[in-house]
């Protein structure tokens, strides 16, 4: 492998972890909050890709965009009031299999309203502008994902270390309980929560699709677990974190599938899952001493 | 305890023989509707041995588990190389031909499930010492995973001569007649209950009720979760391998995850916690899914016609899930078991009600 070639692939690595990224701090801020991994999450942005489809057929891409999230963050802030909120006091596994029930029930929506076959995303013109440098290619999109990332993460860091909902969301976080004795409105931070998190999967949605072109009804599932494996690789709870497990997921993929072992792609990810289980439940940047394992 | 043992046996044996007779009735009259109806109730049988294994994980130890696929295909896949008979397999493995220790090993069919069921427990014993020490929704993603990484394997190149890659493997041969497959699925749930009313089966409520409680009365956690892990695995495995010699072809296609979930449909329906409501739930599921498949064919009904294409029925089944878990969270039997006593209370109660008040 030549510098350029690695290069080159260590660019489509940062990029795709871009996404992951984005959608593995929707995870890391549910978890985080209700301690429930939000299986549905990655169908969120699997329908939030359908919404551009068609929102692109008629509008200009420019106002797309912020439709298109706006029905990404409706979709996400529903599903929490229909599924989630009903459970509340229930046990956990019954929230969980609420939350199954959810992502299959998007994914066979998702089949039954669009069939199976894959869809072409449309293009956003500006994002597929191809760049040169040297004798590496690459298009806006791959240098911008990266980018963007850091910069919503960093703004959302900023809310949530220095704004009162943020200060609500950490309350709750840490104590449900005693956070609704304080008159923290519980649900509303939830909610809050939820919109954040279908924000950047919204966000992520447009990145990575635009690199892959194709929606079909599963291309939710597998992502959607690989970033729980980047939150928890990160430390769930911790946003910075959860960034930095979407970016070391998503570059060891890409040179995992450079080197021929696309196969082992998805088995690797599971892999590193059970290993930080063992080694480091906490992932690197999580708080010590919780009931996770 | 029991007021009316001599009774409850007597009728728990006239539903075992009307049942024979029914399924004897079927095949004496080989009419091509029955063979649809055993067909269903075979599928049935084999999808409840898988849900009392997941019940049995899920229900009464309370390890969230959410591996089965990945078991039932190491189950189907043992079971489809050991029973395939040896002089079809140079035309199986067409592709990339068959390892030479493999060629002639053959096995008859209710050893080969067996030899699934031990391989499928030895991969749970190996993954359940990592694994089992966490809990609740970790444990659920690490078995999916682990059921993901199955799948990868047994796809994979350097198992092309084992498992025949993506090809999957044909010719197993079938079912010899029906009754076998209603005998092991009844001998396999049986065992589990067996195991569920033993003092082991004690000590498996005794984790799921309150771990720490389990183990301060000296019930040793890791033990106690490996064994219902292993043997949970070792039913899955064997369900698998029944699956495969139902289904005579398989390939890793079918051990997605949506497979996984469809058992977790039938338990959640049934009741987390009951053998018995598993194996309605199995049924009401396989029928189910025969009965609605109208819902996947065009109509001509006005209103419904616009709603009634491929697809519609797995978007009822996911919503019926939903309004399972949302509303009725303790599905048909709850953790309560199905008894004749309950049966005709269920008629008498409204009796003494009028009674009483």
């Amino acid at each position: 492998m030549t510098a350029s070639v690695l290069i080159q692939h260590f660019l489509t690595g940062i990029s795709l972890g871009g996404a992951y990224a984005l959608i593995a701090v929707g995870y890391t801020m549910v978890y985080g909050i209700l301690r429930l991994i939000n299986f549905a999450h990655g169908d969120i942005f699997m329908m939030s890709g359908y919404f551009m489809i068609f929102i692109m057929a008629t509008f200009p891409w420019f106002l797309s965009i912020p439709v298109v999230l706006a029905f990404t963050v409706l979709l996400g802030v529903g599903i929490e009031k229909v599924a989630y909120a009903p459970l509340r006091s229930a046990p956990r596994m019954s929230v969980m299999i609420s939350a199954i029930g959810v992502s299959y029930l998007l994914q066979n929506l998702a089949t039954y309203l669009f069939t199976a076959i894959p869809r072409a995303y449309p293009e956003i013109p500006i994002l597929k502008k191809i760049f040169h440098f040297g004798e590496i290619t690459t298009s806006l999109v791959t240098i911008l994902t990266p980018v963007l990332t850091i910069v919503l993460v960093i703004l959302l860091m900023q809310l949530i270390n220095h704004t009162k909902i943020g200060m609500a969301m950490r309350a709750v976080s840490k104590d449900t309980e005693a956070s609704r004795l304080m008159g923290i409105k519980v649900n509303t931070t939830i909610s809050m929560t939820f919109v954040l998190g279908s924000l950047l999967a919204g966000v992520g949605s447009i990145l990575y699709f635009t690199d892959r072109m194709t929606v079909y009804p599963y291309s939710g599932s597998l992502p959607g677990l690989k970033c729980f494996v980047a939150a928890v690789l990160g430390g769930i709870g911790s946003i910075p974190g959860a960034v930095i497990g979407g970016f070391i997921i998503g570059i060891c993929e890409t040179f995992l599938v450079a080197m021929g072992y696309s196969m082992f792609s998805d088995a690797f990810t599971f892999l590193l899952l059970i290993v930080i289980l063992l080694v480091r439940p906490t992932g690197l940047f999580g708080e010590a001493a919780t009931d996770k394992v | 305890m029991k007021k009316h043992t001599g009774r409850d046996l007597v009728l728990s044996l006239l539903l075992a023989a009307a049942f024979a007779a029914l399924l004897y009735y079927f095949q004496y009259d080989k009419a091509a509707s029955h063979n649809y109806a055993v067909s269903i109730l075979e599928r049935s049988a084999i999808y409840a041995v898988v849900a009392v294994s997941m019940n049995l994980l899920n229900g009464f130890t309370g390890l969230f588990s959410l591996g089965q696929a990945g078991f039932m295909a190491l189950g189907a896949y043992t079971t489809a190389i050991l029973t395939i008979p040896t002089h079809v397999r140079q035309s199986v493995y067409y592709m990339n031909g068959i390892e030479p220790w493999l060629e002639k090993i053959h096995l008859p069919m209710v050893p080969a499930m067996i030899v699934g069921g031990l391989i499928a427990a030895g991969f749970a014993a190996l993954i359940g010492i990592p694994v089992l020490r966490l809990k609740s929704d970790y444990l659920a993603i690490a078995t999916l995973g682990f059921a993901e990484i199955i799948r990868a394997l047994l796809a994979s190149r350097p198992m092309d001569r084992i498992t025949n890659g993506s090809y999957g493997l044909n010719n197993i041969p079938g079912f010899k007649s029906i009754y076998q497959v209603f005998g092991i699925a009844a001998v396999c749930i049986a065992l589990m209950v067996l195991l569920i009313n033993s003092s082991y089966g004690r000590a498996f409520k005794a984790i799921r009720e309150d771990d720490v409680a389990a183990e301060a009365m000296g019930i040793n956690l890791f033990r106690h979760k490996e064994l219902s892990f292993v043997i949970s695995s070792f039913f899955t495995g064997v369900g698998g391998g029944m699956l495969a010699v139902y289904m005579r072809s398989i390939d890793t296609k079918t051990f997605q995850v949506a497979l996984t979930y469809n058992i977790l449909l039938i338990v959640v329906l049934g009741g987390i916690g009951s053998v018995t409501g598993s194996i309605i739930g199995s049924l009401l599921i396989n029928g189910g899914q025969e009965w609605l498949r109208f819902l996947d064919e065009p109509t001509t009904v006005p209103v419904l016609s616009s709603l009634f294409k491929p697809g519609f029925r797995m978007v009822v089944y996911s919503l019926l899930l939903m309004i399972v878990v949302l509303f009725w969270r303790s599905g048909i039997m709850g953790t309560k078991e199905f008894t004749w006593d309950g049966l005709f209370g269920l008629f008498s109660r409204k009796k003494k009600k009028t009674g009483g008040a």
